[in-house]
């Protein structure tokens, strides 16, 4: 049994899909997405025990031996990933019960919890495999749930969202496609590790380079890298509460592993910073995405249209880390990547009470809210302090090393920027604070009550992770540190 | 036979490539834009098929007579990748007949000509 974890991790969800489709029942469904969830976070664990030693778990599937079958590779650094999705994928699993209920007619419920079932077994599918081609094919499953969540949501500007996204996500799998489509003519191999190494006999070839490029390009399309990133603040801001929380705090940041992956570990550091300008470049892009979407945040009229755009920058603190190239930069990069995943699935699972009391997550509509919802409010702003990256949050400690490895690079005006951009999201973090706190609420907004228990369990557990966070860092620093210790070492 | 003409196959792939993409960048109307998508897409299948193929190669089954074989690993990527491609296609046309129905309309503009005008008016928006 547990010599087939690896693959348990991602069959479980996709078995649960069609499992609830036969359902037909709202509660039922709900509890084979929680249970699946439960599940997979159970592996998750299971798997993240066993890497933690730098050891690394494969599974030939079918019994076909790697590099011809498909094998499932799994390291300190995806275990972790899966760890952060599956955790995620439970507490939103949880408390998507009431959210849904208001937000959904119950007839798509148990469509809902079969999409949401697909959309993980997606995302666990891209960090677990080993395979170049089975990424796309997951990266797809995940996509085309996605798409179908976002179109669930209420507002008729949701449909056009998941349209949008559904234009932009295929572009972008279509550019990873044509990238490892190039690598497997310049190699003959679609498994990572076996491609690794080959690649660096052939490495000369233009195609290869092409294969970077094209791979960079479409990955960053579904990380939302500044500025590939139109597509993004609608999809958050219009799908229904749950999914933008589970999005918000997984699908980006699992491209963003696939694009380490790469990378570190098939084209290997050397040859993507120092032969190709990729450092320059993606340099160049977060501090775009870090300032840039700062500003746009500060001026939007939507709770949710916020904290998307404030998204795209976090997205931009992670990229610095990862260009930065040495193994403190890719360090701070995979912490924010979890402190950051923990903090703003937080953050929307909160408005997603918000959403349900007011029934809309408008500046106008929200003002008052935190006489009449204190814990939510409170909730809310303890988020806003990790985004700002305040001191005992989880936002300190990864913005504290990205800024330390800033500085190890010599790159004092990169730890500037990274302090001075913080500045802007103080702007909008206190843009609710005067909101919530400082202006009268309306007749309609002082009858409100607080979110429901269950909701506000399940958000208060993700705002506590955020504070835990910031004060027991070597759960998360270790884990970060082993990650890319094992990125940098690769699979050759 | 080297030149031009023994790389036609990636000649027609970038022209697919590139005339599918600049179908979805250049066009308004989200049908015509879907059209594009799978134009792109498809190009990728020839992109991978096309090198698998030796002249004079057979169906990689051995048997008397035959000694140079295709290789068919790529075309059941491409099944796969097809298979995605369908459900993409699939799902993008349902997604414009939610939207036709919502909005009346399925050119891009229009489209975002009503978001505008809803927001301006601050009226909250009519349920899809």
């Amino acid at each position: 049994m547990t010599a087939h974890l690896a693959i348990l991790q991602v069959v479980l969800p996709l078995i649960a899909a069609p499992l609830m489709i036969l359902m037909r029942r709202a509660t039922l469904a709900w509890l084979t997405a929680v249970a699946a969830s439960a599940a997979a976070l159970a592996i998750a664990v299971a798997l993240y025990a066993r890497t933690r030693d730098g050891q690394v778990i494969s599974y030939a599937i079918g019994s076909w031996p790697p590099p011809w079958g498909i094998e499932y590779r799994i390291d300190a650094a995806n275990a972790l990933v899966l760890l952060l999705v599956s955790l995620v994928a439970l507490v939103v699993a949880l408390y998507s019960r009431r959210s849904v209920a208001a937000e959904l007619p119950e007839e798509q419920h148990y469509l809902f919890y079969a999409m949401y079932a697909l959309c993980l077994a997606g995302l666990l599918g891209i960090a677990a495999t080993g395979d170049a081609f089975n990424i796309f094919v997951f990266l797809e499953i995940s996509s085309l749930a996605t798409y179908v969540l976002i179109a669930l949501g209420r507002d008729r500007r949701a449909l056009m969202a998941s349209y949008q996204y559904l234009i932009m996500g295929t572009i972008g799998a279509t550019f990873f496609v044509i990238g490892v489509g190039l690598l497997y003519l310049a190699t003959g191999t679609l498994n990572l590790a076996d491609m690794a190494s080959r690649l660096p006999d052939v490495q000369e070839q233009r195609s290869v380079r092409a294969a970077l490029a094209f791979i960079t390009v479409g990955v960053s399309l579904k990380l939302a890298l500044f500025p590939l990133h139109l597509w993004l603040p609608n999809a958050y801001a219009y799908a229904p509460s749950a999914v933008s929380a589970f999005l918000a705090a997984t699908a980006t940041k699992v491209s963003l592993y696939v694009l380490l992956r790469f990378y570190y570990s098939v084209f290997g550091a050397p040859f993507v910073f120092d032969e190709v300008p990729t450092r320059e470049v993606l340099i160049a892009l977060s501090l775009a995405a870090m300032f840039a979407a700062s500003v746009v945040a500060i001026f939007q009229q939507n709770l949710k249209r916020m904290f998307a755009y404030s998204s795209v920058a976090q997205m931009g603190y992670i990229t610095l880390g990862v260009a930065l190239g040495s193994a403190d930069g890719l360090t701070a990069a995979i912490l924010h990547l979890f402190n950051h995943a923990i903090t703003k699935g937080a953050l929307f699972l909160l408005i997603g009470g918000i959403a349900l009391r007011v029934g809309s997550v408008h500046f106008g509509r929200i003002a008052g809210i935190g006489r009449v919802m204190p814990l939510t409010t409170f909730g809310v702003v303890i988020g806003g302090l990790s985004l700002i990256g305040v001191p005992l949050t989880a936002g300190f400690v990864s913005k504290w090393y990205l800024i330390l490895a800033a500085l190890e690079h010599g790159a004092w005006w990169l730890a500037l920027a990274v302090v001075l951009s913080s500045l802007l999201a103080v702007v909008y973090v206190w843009r609710f604070v005067e909101t919530a706190y400082f202006e009268k609420p309306d007749a309609e907004v002082a009858r409100l009550k607080e979110a429901p228990a269950p909701m506000l369990v399940m958000s208060g557990l993700m705002i506590a992770g955020c504070i835990y966070l910031g004060l027991e860092t070597s759960l998360t620093v270790g884990g970060a540190s082993e990650a890319a210790a094992a990125l940098l070492r690769g699979w050759r | 036979m080297v030149g031009a003409a023994s790389h036609l196959t990636y000649w027609i792939t970038i022209f697919l490539t590139i005339t599918g993409l600049y179908i979805v960048i250049a066009r308004g109307n989200l049908i015509k834009k879907l059209v594009g998508l799978s134009i792109f897409q498809t190009s990728v299948y020839l992109l991978y098929i096309a090198p698998g193929k030796l002249i004079g190669g057979t169906a990689p089954i051995v048997a008397e007579g035959f000694k140079i074989y295709s290789n068919p690993l790529p075309h059941v990527l491409i099944l796969t990748a097809i298979v995605v491609g369908v459900a993409t296609l699939a799902l993008g046309l349902a997604i414009v007949v939610r939207i036709r129905e919502a909005y009346g309309t399925i050119e891009e503009d229009e489209i975002l000509e009503l978001d505008a005008s809803a927001a301006r008016a601050g009226s909250t928006p009519t349920e899809a």
